[in-house]
């Protein structure tokens, strides 16, 4: 840090940054020179970080603008997995890091952007999607564990034109404001119909030792609870769900 | 995400023989988990062996009691007849936990396994005894509102956050581990989880390389009268700040057997030997649920920020036993 930087006067470049700085393009949106921007950066002794910057924005400038290209410069292949898997009913086989997880394999190298990234840690849901017909996380996913299987994202829910009834009821009941969370509602939603028709149990079951297909209000609501929305559309969401699972139409909230 | 290499296991053999050969690999199950650890840079492997092919994922009939593969999924152990029969209280505990989403994903070996949610654990900013050992403790004298009362050393006063293994302490289980030369041990469930001591680094006492196979349960006389309950700071999909597993055993108006399990509030899963000797051969009254309450929670040692618990504890229990004994 050097505290005696004077404001006005041109900052000591060292050969590296006059380098970096000779290859940037100008920075016409910040209203600032890129030699003021750099100078004020080193001063303030967060040079490293400007020349990072520098580093990372010519990187990108040399790419062609395929989602392919940014993919393999995002993150360099350390340990190659081939992994053959179904998504959406086609074969696809992909050639990724051991550390690649479905969701970015589905967004950045499958082009589906269907299924969001929100949270990145399990916690939100947005990236819901089915593997073998169950809900699950794919941003918690290894894309490698998921060889052979089935993988059915929001892109693969309808048939053609016509939309599946979770989708169609969500659009009827205006189920979503953003639509950040919407296809990982929807995802979560098609996998609790299966569940319920299992009969599977919640933590609102009154009595786990007696199975009912029939899903209330309050059923709905905990068993969605792994998928959280910003906008809280969730009574919109409720009644959505109930529709498309007991056949009925519901009150509207 | 630091590089790994990923295997996938033939076997249990060779998956226990692999991570048993690398200090730094790590089993891959579900990895709900260690997936979100190691993007946040508190689990580093080197290595992944990826268990999810291999065939643990049998729940069946055994001895009187049930086994329960390692591999099956939360969702499956929950919603099987067996186990939503004749132990109730482990589908309570299961379904109490988590999203849906998560429960398909996450197995019963995995569970066992999952690390503290304390924040200073969480952040490599902050000193943690258990992530870095020998850095201190941040949360001792930082924000430990969803930390221990009970079983705290100055090293670390992280809780251990999961729901199954209360209601599998108060089931009398044990855990079957198949070590790297193939050969098999049994850990009673109580045993399993370790008080952190001065080496909370340490969560269980399984070696590194020993695979998780089943876990099983003997024969149960609580499947009418047990109940689970989990407190928590919203309705759901939350971890605990105190959670109950009791089950009782009833004979003519009288308590012949009681088990009484917190969590959220140590370590471990925190069975209470002073609440069940306060129930049994008495009958089944708030009198006695409450007297139970207070021997479980007499030692208890709050720290800046959640000597709340204490109360809630209390109430927590008295509230289970209530709705176990069906008395309210």
């Amino acid at each position: 840090m050097n505290d005696d930087f004077d404001e006005t006067s041109a900052p000591e470049l060292t050969a590296d940054e006059e380098a970096l700085l000779k290859e940037m393009p100008t920075l016409t949106d910040v209203g600032q020179t890129r030699r003021t921007f750099l100078g004020q950066t080193i001063a303030g002794s967060l040079g490293w970080f400007a020349l990072d910057l520098l580093a990372h924005e010519k990187a990108l400038a040399a790419l062609s603008p395929s989602p392919d290209a940014v993919f393999a410069a995002a993150s360099a292949v350390e340990h190659p997995v081939t992994v053959v898997l179904k998504v959406n009913g086609a074969t696809q086989t992909l050639e990724i890091d051991s550390r690649v997880v479905l969701l970015d394999a589905l967004r950045e190298r499958l082009e589906l952007t269907g299924s969001k990234k929100g949270c990145d840690q399990g916690q939100c849901g947005a990236c819901t999607v089915l593997v073998d017909g169950r809900r699950v996380l794919s941003c918690l996913t290894l894309a490698a564990t998921v060889e052979g299987r089935e993988v059915t994202t929001i892109e693969g829910l309808a048939k053609g034109e016509q939309l599946h009834p979770m989708q169609a009821a969500f659009i009827k009941y205006d189920g979503f404001q953003c639509g950040y969370c919407t296809p990982g509602q929807i995802c979560s939603a098609v996998g609790l119909l299966e569940e319920a028709r299992r009969g599977d149990v919640s933590h609102v079951t009154d009595d786990v030792t007696v199975t009912t297909t029939r899903l209330t209000d309050d059923e709905i609501r905990e068993r969605m609870s792994g998928n959280i929305c910003r906008c809280g559309a969730y009574p919109k969401i409720v009644a959505a769900i109930q529709e498309a699972h007991s056949g009925k139409e519901t009150t509207r909230p | 995400m630091r590089p790994f290499q990923y295997v996938r296991a033939s076997d249990a053999d060779a998956a226990a023989r692999a991570v048993a050969a690398n200090p730094q690999a790590r089993f891959l199950a579900g990895g709900t988990n260690i997936l979100d650890l190691m993007k946040e840079d508190v689990e580093r492997p080197n290595e992944l062996v990826d268990l999810t092919r291999l065939e643990l994922t049998e729940i069946k009939a055994a001895g009187g009691g049930v086994s329960i593969g390692a591999l099956a999924t939360n969702t499956d152990t929950a919603n099987h007849p067996l186990i939503r029969h004749n132990y109730p209280l482990l589908t309570q505990a299961i379904v109490a936990g988590a999203s849906a989403q998560l429960r398909n994903m996450a197995t019963n070996g995995g569970n066992l396994l999952q690390r503290t949610r304390c924040q200073y654990f969480y952040d490599t900013a902050m000193p943690c005894n258990k992530r870095d050992p020998g850095t201190g403790c941040g949360a001792l004298e930082g924000l430990n509102r969803m930390h221990a009362i009970l079983g705290w050393s100055a090293q670390c006063v992280a809780t251990y956050p999961g729901d199954m293994a209360n209601a599998l302490y108060a089931l009398d289980a044990v855990v079957r581990v198949r070590g790297a030369g193939g050969r098999e041990r049994t850990i009673p469930i109580g045993e399993f989880h370790r008080l952190p001591g001065d080496t909370p680094e340490q969560d269980t006492n399984l070696q590194h390389g020993e695979l998780i196979v089943a876990i099983e349960l003997p024969q149960s006389t609580f499947a009418k009268h047990s109940y689970y309950l989990k407190v928590r700071d919203r309705a759901s999909y939350a971890f605990a700040l105190v959670a109950v597993a009791a089950a009782l055993e009833l004979d003519r108006g009288t308590i012949r057997q009681a088990r009484v399990v917190l969590g959220g509030v140590a370590h471990k899963p925190w069975r209470s030997p002073e609440a069940e000797a306060a129930l049994s051969g008495r009958p089944p009254s708030e009198a006695s649920f409450r007297q139970a309450a207070e021997a479980a929670l007499k030692d208890a040692k709050p720290l800046a920020h959640n000597a709340y618990k204490i109360e809630l504890g209390k109430r927590a229990i008295v509230r289970t036993l209530m709705r176990a004994s069906r008395v309210a």
